[in-house]
């Protein structure tokens, strides 16, 4: 395998670490999972992560994930994206893994900032953050992925934070066993090109929540706490929602080609 | 005299044109005569004027023709829209009571009219005015003479999953028609029908003859986003997913298609997606990722006119250059066009096995008129003509250094399934374990990787299909659907003009391309002609680039409709 390649210091560095540890603690080995990833530094980890993986398109991991998961359920599938992968060019993909309940989990590196095009404005970046394509501050309000998913019907919604490991591994650990799409949006400071959200920023907000919410709404009403247009709320971190749903699951492929009775009605 | 009849039914939407369309051509395959037939209609849901045409001999027939014989005008608009088609001696059923058809509508010379009183009869035994379809099925097949158990036979089957009670009433319907001509109007047309001795044969469009050949190919995963022209396929396929074995979705969107499609073939399934130009300019992207990622995948490309929406509902084969450099990068798009549903149903198995042996996504390019029109399958060929699957380099290995772009001599590296051993698949540039690369030597090595299976795969294209004169002066070039309209039009220049030489090569594989059994072909001919269905000859031009030959004859058609033998008999002779 390949060195990690990321900036020293960068986020995704305890993200690769929880994961691994996710692995350890969920017992699966290099092949019994697959891994599919996004385009961005978050998933370069995909050239030194020693899990069998699929390097999918920018945007494109939860239908690549979906497909692999629809034909064979006995492997545990996870998708791997940047924020600016997953909530801006794959939103739509979102939205429809979320209402649809497939069995993946899907970790978000979420550093607000388009980091391998070396810095530009995401969908999470904050209202007024100045970046190379908005020199003069972004105009759009940031995208709160967290309500969008409860929103959307995931059935399992958590933020963690890459400079809390433990917390970080066992939320991971979680999502792989619920049943049902778990997203789990980790903030990751990204020290090259955010120098708003820094891992001190975050440490200042950041605080873990005692107990789950009581219900959708409540969890919606937790989800909208975030710093969001010149205010300074705090930062909730831990599971906001979850709950049994059924799963899609079709039954395992068996080919019947009875050509016979296919085509009796055509004559 | 010809000895074939068409027959056209035209009407206002919903009033069951589409239906009344397959139980006749399904009725004439039953009286063991040859057929072809389409339907034109409107992209509209309700309202509009919709057609169906059939044209049915006892002697094989390749491909509808201009004129009409037989005419059912279920309103007025269709006398208006269609009475300069009919040919000498035509017929024309309509509704004798339909206050909006004066006689001043009516054909004057040398037509036979049938009034019959459509609707009065579908409703006399307490049935819908909508029955008057089937009045005016059974008056058709009074007409042409043919006997009444065949189409009875049919119509029981087509309703057959909509109860006892239906099939009577559409049963009744029909009978009422066919018994009304058989009094009133004995021995009153020239175009008198005889059973014939057709082999037993399918009726099925081209769409369907599509799913068929997935099924019978060990389809795995099926994931198509609505758009005309492959609808078709879309509901046969999520009719057949149970009963047949696979998984069908219905994706948010086009890029979500073919990007599950992807994963689904990665995970083990053959995987399938349609669309028609919109969605597949949506699919690019991945159908490249496909190619980089040595993902097996077939694709149908179902054209219809363009740019932009264009025409949803009619046909062309604008597409061409489209599917041929589709997607970023520099590797082979393997394109296969079918002209009838016989091809389709045997290229589409081809496909599956291709994009398997060859770990790349294959296209499947028809048109509209292909994809929606009915034509046959020789019933025994499909069970004689399955071709056997073949899943390629798909290995069960457990070699602990297993590199899943292991650099072979025919470029083909083999592929397991993941779940098995640690592995990894890479959309980027990549070396042998599959690993992000950028080192110049390792990218060119993976490049002539890629390269070589395509090279191997030059070698196994099959010739392409010469109809007609093996030495000929005159060489008609063309491929999709103009392949019916083609052979049916060098049978008739031949009949018209005794002695001439003439053929018609059909070409199904269009890339990787038969370069040299075309350039030998083409060398014999004095006189070269192509047929497309688009403005620019996108064909032709392909052609010169991969043999050298240049077509300056050119039989273009873009208005949205299929070619007619009559087009390419008027240009041959234009180019005479
Ligand atoms: C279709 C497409 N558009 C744009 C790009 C260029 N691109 C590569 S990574 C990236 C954004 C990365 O941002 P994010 O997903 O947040 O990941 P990060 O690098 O911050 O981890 C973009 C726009 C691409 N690879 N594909």
């Amino acid at each position: 395998m390949l060195e990690a390649t990321w900036c020293p210091g960068c986020g995704n560095f305890g993200i690769w670490q929880a994961l691994k540890n996710a692995f350890v603690n969920l017992s699966l080995s290099a092949k019994d999972a697959v891994v599919v990833f996004d385009i961005g530094c978050n998933s370069n980890m995909f050239n030194w992560l020693k899990m069998t993986s699929f390097e999918s398109l920018h945007g494109r991991t939860l239908p690549v994930a979906s497909g692999i998961k629809i034909i064979n359920p006995k492997l545990a599938v996870l998708a791997v994206a940047g924020d600016g992968g997953c909530y801006g060019e794959g939103g739509n993909h979102l939205l429809h893994a979320a209402k649809h309940n497939l069995d993946l989990t899907l970790l978000v590196h979420n550093n607000q900032v388009y980091a391998l095009t070396t810095g530009q404005t995401s969908p999470t970046s904050a209202r007024g953050f100045k970046s190379k394509s908005t020199p003069a501050g972004s105009f759009d309000l940031a995208l709160n992925p967290l309500a969008v998913a409860i929103a959307a019907g995931a059935s399992f919604v958590a933020r963690g934070f890459a400079g809390d490991l433990p917390h970080l591994t066992d939320l991971m650990t979680q999502a792989v066993k619920h049943k049902g799409f778990a997203i789990v949006d980790i903030l990751q400071p990204c020290v090259s090109f955010n120098n708003v959200n820094t891992f001190d920023w975050f440490r200042q907000r950041i605080y873990k929540m005692e107990q789950k919410p009581a219900n959708k709404l409540a969890a919606l009403e937790k989800a909208l706490e975030f710093p969001q247009n010149g205010t300074d709320a705090k930062i909730p971190i831990g599971i906001f929602f979850q709950e049994e749903r059924e799963v899609f699951q079709p039954e395992t492929v068996e080919f019947k080609p009875e050509i016979e009775r296919l085509s009796a009605e055509f004559l | 005299m010809e000895k074939s009849i068409t027959w056209k039914i035209g009407g206002p939407a919903g009033f069951g044109i589409m239906v009344s369309g397959t139980i006749l051509a399904k009725a004439f395959a039953r009286a063991g005569l040859y057929l072809a037939s389409t339907t034109e209609y409107p992209s509209l849901i309700r309202g509009g004027h919709n057609t169906y045409i059939i044209r049915a001999s006892a002697e094989e027939i390749f491909s509808l023709i201009f004129s009409v014989d037989l005419l059912v005008a279920l309103n007025q608009e269709t006398i208006i829209l269609h009475k300069d088609e009919l040919s000498q001696g035509a017929g024309l059923i309509y509704d004798s009571e339909d206050p909006e058809i004066g006689k001043d509508l009516l054909p004057e010379a040398n037509c036979h009219l049938f009034p019959v009183p459509l609707v009065k009869l579908a409703t006399q035994d307490g049935g819908a005015k909508l029955m008057m379809n089937n009045v005016a099925l059974g008056s058709s097949w009074a007409v042409m003479n043919l006997p009444f158990e065949i189409l009875a036979g049919v119509v029981a089957d087509v309703f057959n999953k909509k109860g006892e009670e239906i099939i009577k009433e559409n049963l009744q319907a029909a009978k009422a028609g066919f018994e009304y001509i058989k009094k009133n109007f004995p021995h009153d047309f020239d175009y008198q029908l005889h059973e014939g001795q057709a082999p037993k044969r399918l009726v099925l469009s081209g769409n369907e003859a599509i799913g068929l050949g997935a099924i019978m190919a060990g389809l795995g995963f099926a994931a198509l986003y609505p758009m005309t022209p492959i609808n078709g396929l879309l509901q046969f396929l999520a009719s057949k997913s149970e009963e047949a074995g696979f998984v069908f979705k219905q994706p948010e969107d086009e890029i979500a298609g073919i990007n599950m499609a992807i994963g689904a073939s990665y995970a083990g399934a053959r995987s399938l997606v349609a669309t028609s130009g919109g969605g597949f300019s949506l699919m690019t992207e991945a159908y490249s990722m496909a190619a980089m990622t040595e993902t097996p995948l077939v694709v149908v490309m179902g054209i219809r006119p363009g740019p932009s929406s264009g025409l949803p509902t009619w046909t062309g084969q604008g597409d061409l250059k489209f599917v041929l450099g589709a997607s970023p990068g520099d590797f082979t798009r393997i394109v296969l066009t079918p002209g009838d549903p016989q091809e389709c149903f045997e290229l589409t198995q081809v496909a599956f096995n291709l994009a398997d042996r060859y770990q790349t996504p294959v296209i499947l390019l028809v048109d509209k008129f292909l994809c929606e029109s009915l034509g046959t399958i020789e019933k025994a060929k499909i069970a004689t003509e399955r071709i056997a699957i073949d899943r390629g380099k798909l290995l069960d290995l457990s070699a602990a250094d297993y590199k899943r772009y292991q650099i072979t001599e025919d470029g083909i590296s083999p592929r397991i399934l993941p779940g098995k051993i640690f592995f990894v698949t890479d959309s980027y540039e990549h070396d042998e374990m599959g690993l992000a690369t950028e080192d110049a030597s390792m990218i060119k090595k993976m490049v002539e990787k890629r390269g070589r299976k395509f090279s191997l795969l030059e070698k196994e294209v099959p010739e392409p299909q010469l109809f007609g004169d093996q030495d000929a002066e005159i060489t008609l070039v063309g491929w999709g659907s103009t392949k019916g309209a083609a052979r049916e039009a060098i049978g008739r220049l031949k009949t018209q003009h005794v002695g001439l030489k003439i053929n018609y090569l059909h070409l199904n594989w269009i890339n990787p391309f038969p370069k040299e059994a075309v350039t030998k072909i083409l060398s014999k001919a004095k006189k070269i002609i192509s047929c497309e269905g688009n403005a620019t000859g996108q064909m032709a031009g392909f052609l010169r680039e991969q043999t050298g030959v240049e077509i300056k004859k050119q039989i273009l058609k873009y208005d949205g409709r299929a070619f007619f033998p009559e087009d390419i008999i008027e240009g041959v002779k234009k180019y005479a």
